[in-house]
């Protein structure tokens, strides 16, 4: 029985959330810039990015929120060299993606050595401030504070509700909607397609930067790599929720439930083997890819540059 | 391929190199460097002694294995990221064939059942997208980001629960039978380094890519599909078996990168030892223009480069060189439309 409340508690619950926001913040992110027709799996890298600007932003300032709007900007600036590849130059959204992820690799390892000296971690800074709402007299209370009194938690429903709400409820959303699915057609109706695409591909960098902030500030320092695999996993959330914000917020629900389940195993010390549970998101995603519980369709236009005529 | 073509092709990789040249200048006067004094040493330090060459060729052979399994994909219209999992699985089943083979095998036999088998390995975990392509439509990018993180899952798992020596990350050491020579065995030439023969094998396996591509029905068929799948399937291709036998015969290119890693430099598997190879074999096919000769070429300049990361590392940080590779591909995809237009304009001349 005592096995069990470790998973129905409120801290379990803490910890789901505080796994799934980076995770949602880039895939909603990654879920404009599919939407738009552009494949966006440079979100790895630009979280990467986002992460170590906002840390350094932090450390110059002492300000965690100018951290997280330089994690933002580096998120935009990163996103942006994606958008001149793959709507300029018109190359492959894959291969540039890929070489994305390569570059922050190297560009925040790099400026890790020039500015801090390490090759792993930057110094300590100061973190996101959590409101205390209730009074901490107990750990309960505690924990609800630090779900409540989290901004950045506030920040991330909204951002949910105003994906849902602009992509289906406002002619802007239409027109992503339409430039994703059939760029041609929307073309001919007089929008322009790769001014949307460029917008929507920032877009997917401000959160996915925005999403590396709450990484690095949550931990309240940049380690190498720290994005380790999370752009990929919203990725696969992007997919499994079948580009639609609210189920794409319950897939990013779902993984951080079994990467918490994995890690309270782990604490237990049960001798369940955690690498299963960490392929969950991973798995899930293929068979849903495959059509085996239905058919998950990526939007028409999806990787397909457009040339405007 | 015409004249122009060739010189495009020609062109566009020494655009690219020439242009993360002028980055890598930049970043080293941020670090207060002389660009000039760094190349100097990374080049001493490489291709200008003997240890230095031969550590050169040992980073170069599994960026051929998995630079070819990239262009080969390539060939056919598919994009295999999965190099990274299908290495790492290989590998992994070169180094248990290969331990627990009995101690009298002899010697040719066992390494080439060690290779089979990391062949075989990469070739299923290539297959599974490939299936998944030819039969649901499933996009085998995302279907190989997938399988990266759930095959390196299951094998640290096999690894931990049955394989590993205690209180190690790696696997038990396989028998010496099994062991690919040093280049040094043969000549003092390359003395201490980790250079081996698996070199000669990859370059075996580029020439073997070549052949099977251009001077075989089936590579006219891999790359027909690749050029044009509606077109290729009207003259009769069966384009979905040639999909899933490109994807898996490219991952059992990557299968083979543990020929180096394993049977001819550590002598057992560890978690963890490939860190970027599957990545920078998409560099490697890009730069080569997926052409075998190519990838050979690339494989060599990334090595030079990889190797040249450790040597200039005492001045400044050896990060440089993966910003240069990333630049590298961004300025050969940006580059390959910017060079045709150009080239375009300048013949209208």
């Amino acid at each position: 029985m005592d096995f069990i409340l470790n998973f129905i508690s409120l801290a379990f619950l803490a910890q789901i959330i505080r796994i799934s926001i980076p995770y949602i913040l880039a895939a909603m992110g990654g879920l404009f810039s599919e939407r738009s027709g552009v494949t966006n799996i440079a979100l790895e890298g630009i979280m990467l990015n986002g992460a170590f600007a906002s840390v350094l932003g932090t450390y110059f300032t002492n300000s965690p929120t100018l951290g997280v709007i330089s994690g933002i900007i580096a998120g935009i600036l990163t996103a942006y060299i994606h958008a001149i590849i793959s709507i300029r130059f018109k190359a492959d959204q894959i291969i540039s993606g890929v070489a994305i992820n390569l570059l922050a690799v190297g560009v925040t390892k790099f400026f890790l050595k020039i500015v801090f000296d390490s090759s792993s971690n930057s110094s300590r800074v100061e973190g996101i401030k959590i409101f205390a709402i209730f009074p901490e007299s107990n750990n309960f209370l505690s924990i609800l504070n630090q779900i409540i009194g989290n901004p950045f938690i506030w920040l991330t429903f909204i951002i949910i509700i105003l994906s849902h709400f602009i992509l289906f409820k406002t002619v802007f959303g239409l027109r992503i909607r339409a430039v994703g699915e059939h760029p041609k057609a929307a073309d001919t109706l007089g929008i322009k397609v790769n001014y949307l695409r460029y917008i929507c591909v920032l877009i997917s960098g401000a959160l996915a930067g925005l999403s590396g902030s709450w990484l690095a500030l949550d931990q309240h320092q940049f380690t190498d790599g720290m994005s380790n695999g999370r752009g990929f996993i919203a990725i696969a959330a992007v997919i499994f929720g079948r580009w639609n914000p609210l189920p794409v917020t319950a897939a990013c629900l779902l993984f951080g439930f079994a990467e918490a389940l994995q890690i309270t195993l782990q604490s237990l010390g049960t001798n369940i083997p955690t690498q299963f549970i960490q392929m969950i998101p991973y798995v899930l995603t293929m068979i849903a890819l495959a059509g085996f519980i239905g058919k998950s369709t990526p939007p028409a236009a999806a990787g397909k540059p457009y040339e405007e005529g | 391929m015409n004249k122009k073509n060739l010189i495009i092709e020609i062109l566009i990789p020494i655009f690219a190199v020439l242009l993360s040249l002028i980055i890598s200048d930049i970043l080293i006067i941020i670090y207060k460097q002389s660009p000039l004094k760094v190349y100097k040493i990374l080049i001493e330090g490489t291709i200008l002694n003997p240890y230095g060459i031969g550590q050169v060729l040992f980073k170069t052979t599994p960026l051929i294995f998995t630079g070819l399994a990239v262009a080969f994909a390539f060939h056919a219209g598919l994009f295999n990221i999965g190099c990274e999992g299908q290495l790492y699985v290989g590998a992994f089943t070169t180094a248990i064939v290969a331990a627990y083979l009995p101690q009298f095998t002899p010697p040719l036999i066992a390494i080439l059942l060690a290779i089979i088998a990391g062949f075989i390995a990469g070739f299923i975990a290539g297959f599974i997208p490939g299936y998944l392509k030819a039969k649901t439509g499933a996009h085998e990018v995302i279907n190989t980001i997938m399988l990266n993180f759930i095959i390196m899952a299951i094998v640290n798992y096999l690894v931990i629960r049955f394989f590993k020596v205690p209180e190690t990350i790696h696997t038990y050491p396989i028998i010496n039978n099994a062991k690919i020579p040093r280049l040094f065995e043969y000549t003092s030439f390359f003395k201490g380094s980790a250079a081996n023969l698996s070199f000669f094998i990859a370059l075996l396996a580029c020439f073997i890519i070549y052949i099977i591509l251009w001077k075989t029905k089936f590579g006219y068929e891999v790359r027909a599909t690749g050029y044009n799948p509606k077109a290729a399937e009207t003259a009769g291709i069966n384009i979905k078996k040639i999909v899933i036998l490109a994807m898996s015969i490219s991952g059992g290119l990557a299968g083979l990168v543990g020929i180096n890693f394993v049977l001819g430099y550590k002598y057992y598997f560890e978690e963890g030892f490939s860190s970027g190879i599957g990545f920078m074999g998409i560099a490697v096919a890009l730069l080569g223009r997926n052409h075998p000769l190519g990838v050979f070429i690339a494989a060599l300049f990334f090595g030079i480069l990889s190797q040249g990361g450790l040597v200039i590392n005492a001045i400044v940080p050896k990060e440089l060189v993966d910003i240069l590779q990333a630049v590298v591909i961004i300025s050969v995809v940006a580059s390959s439309s910017e060079v045709r237009r150009l080239l375009f304009k300048l013949g209208r001349l």
